[in-house]
């Protein structure tokens, strides 16, 4: 064994380094005017960088492409695997995780032009980051949580068949991202907090109240969650234009889930129509 | 909701696992909780752990396992670095947090008949890790996410995301708040708090790239390590064999594709002596290379095991073949990991989640293209050094090391590991600070098994969570509450962070943005190489000085360090900067921990000083900050009164029967071994 250790490098360099272009939309904070900026970014086939990679290195040289001195644009990232959502924006026009956005696929050619844009449908917080609390604060609108009695020793959970645990696990692979929300034309930004709880849900937390109302002790919140689905901003909101399930990067179905929320609130709407004579 | 005066406040920074379960216990005594977070918690890189969590189950039990023998395997598989009484607790409380999970609704996969599933895993011969499809950690993570947004929505949690700990406020000898700025308005303030709990996970990043999100860079830690805190075998950092190396990050590739049959090899060409060199065409299109240029190296030097060798063997081994013979395909630091000659129907079944993340990161089909990997950093054993309270199990002298399937010496009774409750477990040196989950030292010893990580992240938060609660009812807070204290400890406090900001605001030069001396990233990315040459796979004497020499000159620029952004909203370049100095004094705390150990124990290797030093060295490496960041160290005794310590020998001698423990053939003047894994997902 030598002495050294060395540095895992980045995959091979096959022969042919091109050069790119990055256009970055940029603002400076909320209210802030927006402009672009473009860099230049050599590149070569397998060498693995994607959007993230790239804004590293022009964050380690942030110089345009006319060759004026800036400052870094903000990104947001976390898993750099596509996991954790953190780095949605919009790329090349489509709303998508940054981090599995590899230049060999987004612009393979010599010359070729990356639009970098933050996510429409939510605030910008400065150049590509943007405020999802609403994502989070629709979680909680729909109850999405198991009630259980506290974290005592108590025994198992329910047993449960491995078809519904197959029909909840995709589910609950879910990671807030918000690509769903950014293409749905039903969704539009609330820049009010105050607005929150009458605007459309959305997909992604139809989709958690559907995980939830599966679940054995889940099921106990079910007619809130109905409620919530049947109130203001619910199910009814949705104009089926099915853009969501098209960009879930989790492949989560979400027309399906809409379709079930849809058919339990008509249920529930029915039931309760009955009880309350 | 009314605040009464019984509704004291702790602080909880970090919403990974280990936080979140610590926020929901102490809610449940009746605590209200601030939890702090860079990111939303729900995006915290707990969500990275693909492979599993165990725990003894019903199962496994009735063919002879025990909480026992998961201690066991654990003490072992840590090379008898961890203190013992700890361990025994966290593995007696598995099976109970498993159970506790299920209830939240982790859909843990199932049998046919409805019980949850259970798959094999590196160090057990027992069936005793649970998973959720190929995402354990996400599904944990999003079961504790889940409960704590139910008590911030009755008003028990307040949430301070995309918030950053800067320092833990310390009054009298007590943590008693912390500073944390907004990283979007950039505000600066300090909190108060009856305690403080840190569960900011590990430090990755002081590697540059590892399989680390981009928040794993140990700053948090050194941050307190700084105020006094002290850091506990810094230098026991895991690498895993098999990582995908990428220009951000380097991807985990699951043990799984091993597992299922993947070869590994690089092309090199046989020599007339039987020994083999570099190929001319390595790098090229492998499928052009015909199977007698193919340098299946696993394979041929340990025929019986193959490319399932234990981790750190494989890792070792890929090591060699890239730097020591110059063999990497291309002549890089990469080896092929093929699969490339299985059914792909059958791949499709058995590892489709883990071979999408390659074509997705890769952009190259391994279902017809050999995979290109290589280690990387993982995993850090190391972190706050923290207290305990022994409990009642305390034998008159160690036991030997227990025989796999035998009955076990004690039933898992809960305080038998430590005392249920006590104020002191998990505290560190400081009063009413605390670490949970990795950023505590506590439970892996010199080198982690798989699936054990989100065990003791959780363990911390439910068990310890315990202690947190008590030591605000009956400790230093019920007679000094945080709210009497005077202001002035706070101020000054704020005050120390916004002078060091400011500093750093100061060195803002956009005409020098672009210059490699004193640029924060370009800093970074070279400590990132220096790190990874020096301390991972193979350390030696003389190289962890030049390191250390180096450290010194990468904070000579940091001191002259100019920035490009004097923003002040939502200035990642800051922070960024910031964290840089934090991770300065870490990584001098790993180097100089890897200097000073001189033998070689678990994940840290030193061919100077080939065997495990028990007489020396079974002790917890203490570093403790200077004033000017390097790191003084000292060794500590560790509690070893329940297994006597063993030779990893994992049967190496003997390949031909069955070996009680998987066992590492054929190596010899290597140390001792962590386990194989020979099935399962990425850990
Ligand atoms: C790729 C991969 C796969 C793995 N697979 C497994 C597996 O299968 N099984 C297993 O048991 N283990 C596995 N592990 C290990 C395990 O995932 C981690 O050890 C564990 O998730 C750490 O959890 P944590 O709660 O301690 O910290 P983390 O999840 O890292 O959370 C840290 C928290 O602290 C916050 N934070 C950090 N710094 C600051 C700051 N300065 N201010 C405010 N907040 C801050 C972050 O925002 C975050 O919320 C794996 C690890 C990796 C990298
Ligand atoms: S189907 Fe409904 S939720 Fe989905 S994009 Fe269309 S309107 Fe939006
Ligand atoms: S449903 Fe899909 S697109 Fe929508 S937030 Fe979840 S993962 Fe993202
Ligand atoms: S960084 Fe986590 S999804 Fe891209």
């Amino acid at each position: 064994m030598s002495s050294t250790t060395p540095t895992a490098p980045s995959v091979a360099p096959k022969p042919g380094t091109r050069t790119i272009r990055i256009r970055v939309k940029r603002c400076e904070g909320p209210g802030k005017p927006e402009r672009w900026e473009e860099f230049t970014l050599q590149v070569s086939a397998g060498d693995g960088t994607n959007v993230i990679a790239a804004l590293q290195r022009i964050a380690a040289k942030p110089v345009t492409v006319e060759g004026k001195n800036t400052i870094p644009v903000a990104w947001d990232s976390g898993c750099l695997e596509e996991v954790c959502g953190a780095c949605t924006m919009v790329v090349n026009g489509k709303v998508r995780q940054s981090c599995s956005a590899l230049m060999d696929t987004i612009a393979p050619n010599e010359g070729d032009v990356v639009t970098l844009e933050p996510m429409s449908k939510f605030p910008v917080i400065r150049d590509l980051v943007v405020d999802r609390s609403r994502v989070f604060h629709n979680l909680k609108r729909v109850k999405a949580w198991v009630p259980v009695d506290g974290t005592y020793d108590l025994g198992a959970g329910p047993k449960e068949s491995p078809e519904t645990q197959e029909t909840r696990y995709v589910l609950s692979t879910c990671m807030s991202c918000g690509c769903c929300l950014e293409a749905c034309p039903q969704f539009t930004k609330q820049e009010n907090p105050e607005t929150w709880d009458s605007a459309f849900l959305g997909a992604h937390a139809i989709s958690q109240a559907r995980l939830f109302n599966m679940h054995g002790t889940g099921k106990q919140l079910e007619k809130e969650r109905l409620e919530a689905l049947a109130g203001p901003g619910g199910v009814d909101d949705c104009g089926n234009a099915q853009n969501c399930v098209k960009v879930c990067p989790k492949r989560i179905p979400l027309t399906e889930s809409i379709g079930a929320m849809g058919r339990a609130v008509t249920i529930h709407a029915v039931k309760k129509l009955f009880t309350l004579r | 909701m009314a605040v009464t005066g019984a509704q004291k406040r702790v602080i909880v920074v970090g919403g990974g696992l280990a936080g979140l379960a610590g926020t929901v216990r102490l809610v449940e005594s009746g605590l209200k909780v601030d939890l702090f977070s860079v990111v939303p918690v729900k995006r915290s890189h707990s969500v990275c752990a693909q492979g599993g969590i165990n725990a003894c189950n019903e199962v496994a039990r009735q063919q002879g396992y025990s909480e026992y023998e998961h201690f066991d395997e654990t003490i072992y598989g840590g090379d008898f670095l961890a203190d013992q009484h700890p361990v025994l607790e966290m593995a007696n409380w598995a099976p109970k947090i498993i159970d506790l999970l299920d209830r939240m609704g982790v859909p843990f996969n199932r049998t046919s008949e409805g019980y949850r599933d259970l798959r094999l895993f590196g160090g057990s011969l027992f069936k005793r890790t649970h998973f959720a499809g190929a995402t354990t950690g996400q599904q944990l993570l999003y079961a504790m996410d889940e409960q704590v947004r139910r008590h911030e929505a009755a008003g028990d949690v307040t949430k301070y995301e995309h918030w950053e700990f800067l320092s833990p406020i310390i009054h009298d000898g007590r943590c008693v708040g912390i500073v944390a700025q907004d990283i979007r308005t950039m505000q600066i303030r300090a909190f108060r708090a009856e305690a403080v709990v840190m569960a900011t996970g590990g430090c990755g990043l002081i590697y540059g790239k590892s399989t680390n999100s981009v928040m794993c860079n140990g700053a948090a830690a050194a941050r307190c390590y700084r105020e006094g805190a002290y850091y506990a075998n810094a230098e026991m950092i895991q690498v895993h064999p098999t990582a995908i190396p990428g220009a951000d990050k380097l991807r985990l590739m699951s043990e799984s594709a091993r597992g299922e049959g993947g070869r590994v090899w690089v092309p090199a060409i046989k020599r007339a002596d039987g020994t083999w060199g570099p190929h001319p065409r390595s790098g090229q299109d492998p499928k052009s290379i015909p199977d007698n240029e193919r340098y299946y190296f696993l394979e041929e030097k340990y025929p019986k095991y193959g490319n399932i060798v234990p981790r750190d063997i494989a890792t070792r081994e890929i090591f060699d073949i890239c730097v020591n013979q110059g063999m990497g395909v291309g002549n890089q630091n990469q080896v092929y990991l093929d699969l490339t000659h299985r059914d792909k129907d059958y791949l499709q079944r058995k590892l489709e989640g883990i071979l999408e993340i390659y074509e997705k990161f890769v952009g190259e089909d391994p279902y017809t293209t050999p995979m290109r990997i290589f280690p990387a950093v993982h995993y850090s054993m190391g972190g706050l050094w923290t207290k305990f309270v022994k409990g009642t199990y305390n034998p008159p002298k160690p036991l030997p090391k227990h025989v796999s399937g035998k009955r076990a010496p004690i039933n898992a009774e809960v305080g038998q590991g430590m005392a249920y409750g006590d104020p002191a477990n998990a505290m560190t040196n400081i009063d009413g600070l605390y670490a949970f989950g990795e950023v505590n030292f506590a439970y892996h010893g010199a080198n982690r098994l798989g699936a054990n990580a989100l065990l003791s992240c959780i363990f911390d938060g439910l068990f310890c969570g315990v202690g947190v609660a008590n030591y605000v009812r009956d400790g230093a807070p019920s007679k000094a509450p945080s709210k009497d204290l005077p202001q002035g400890a706070y101020d000054g406090a704020v005050e120390r962070e916004t002078a060091r900001m400011k500093k750093l605001i100061s060195a803002v030069d956009l005409g020098k943005a672009a210059d490699e001396a004193t640029n924060p990233y370009v800093i970074g990315r070279e400590l990132g190489v220096e790190m990874t040459e020096a301390c991972t796979v193979v350390r030696t004497g003389p190289r962890l000085e030049q390191c250390l020499q180096r450290l010194g000159d990468l904070r000579a620029r940091y001191n002259r360090l100019t920035l490009a952004d004097a923003g002040g909203w939502t200035n990642q370049s800051l922070s960024y900067a910031r964290a840089l100095g934090d991770m300065l004094d870490l990584s001098d705390a790993v180097a100089r921990g890897a200097l000073e150990r001189k033998e070689s124990r678990g994940a840290h290797y030193r061919p100077d000083y080939k065997d495990r030093n028990d007489a020396e060295f079974m002790k917890t490496t203490l570093a403790r900050r200077e004033s000017d960041g390097s790191a003084h160290v000292e060794f500590i005794p560790i509690d070893a009164s329940l297994v006597e310590p063993t030779a990893r020998t994992y049967g190496k001698k003997d390949d031909s029967k069955p070996a009680p423990t998987p066992p590492t053939p054929g190596s010899t003047g290597v140390p001792s071994r962590p386990v194989p894994t020979t099935v399962g997902s990425g850990v």
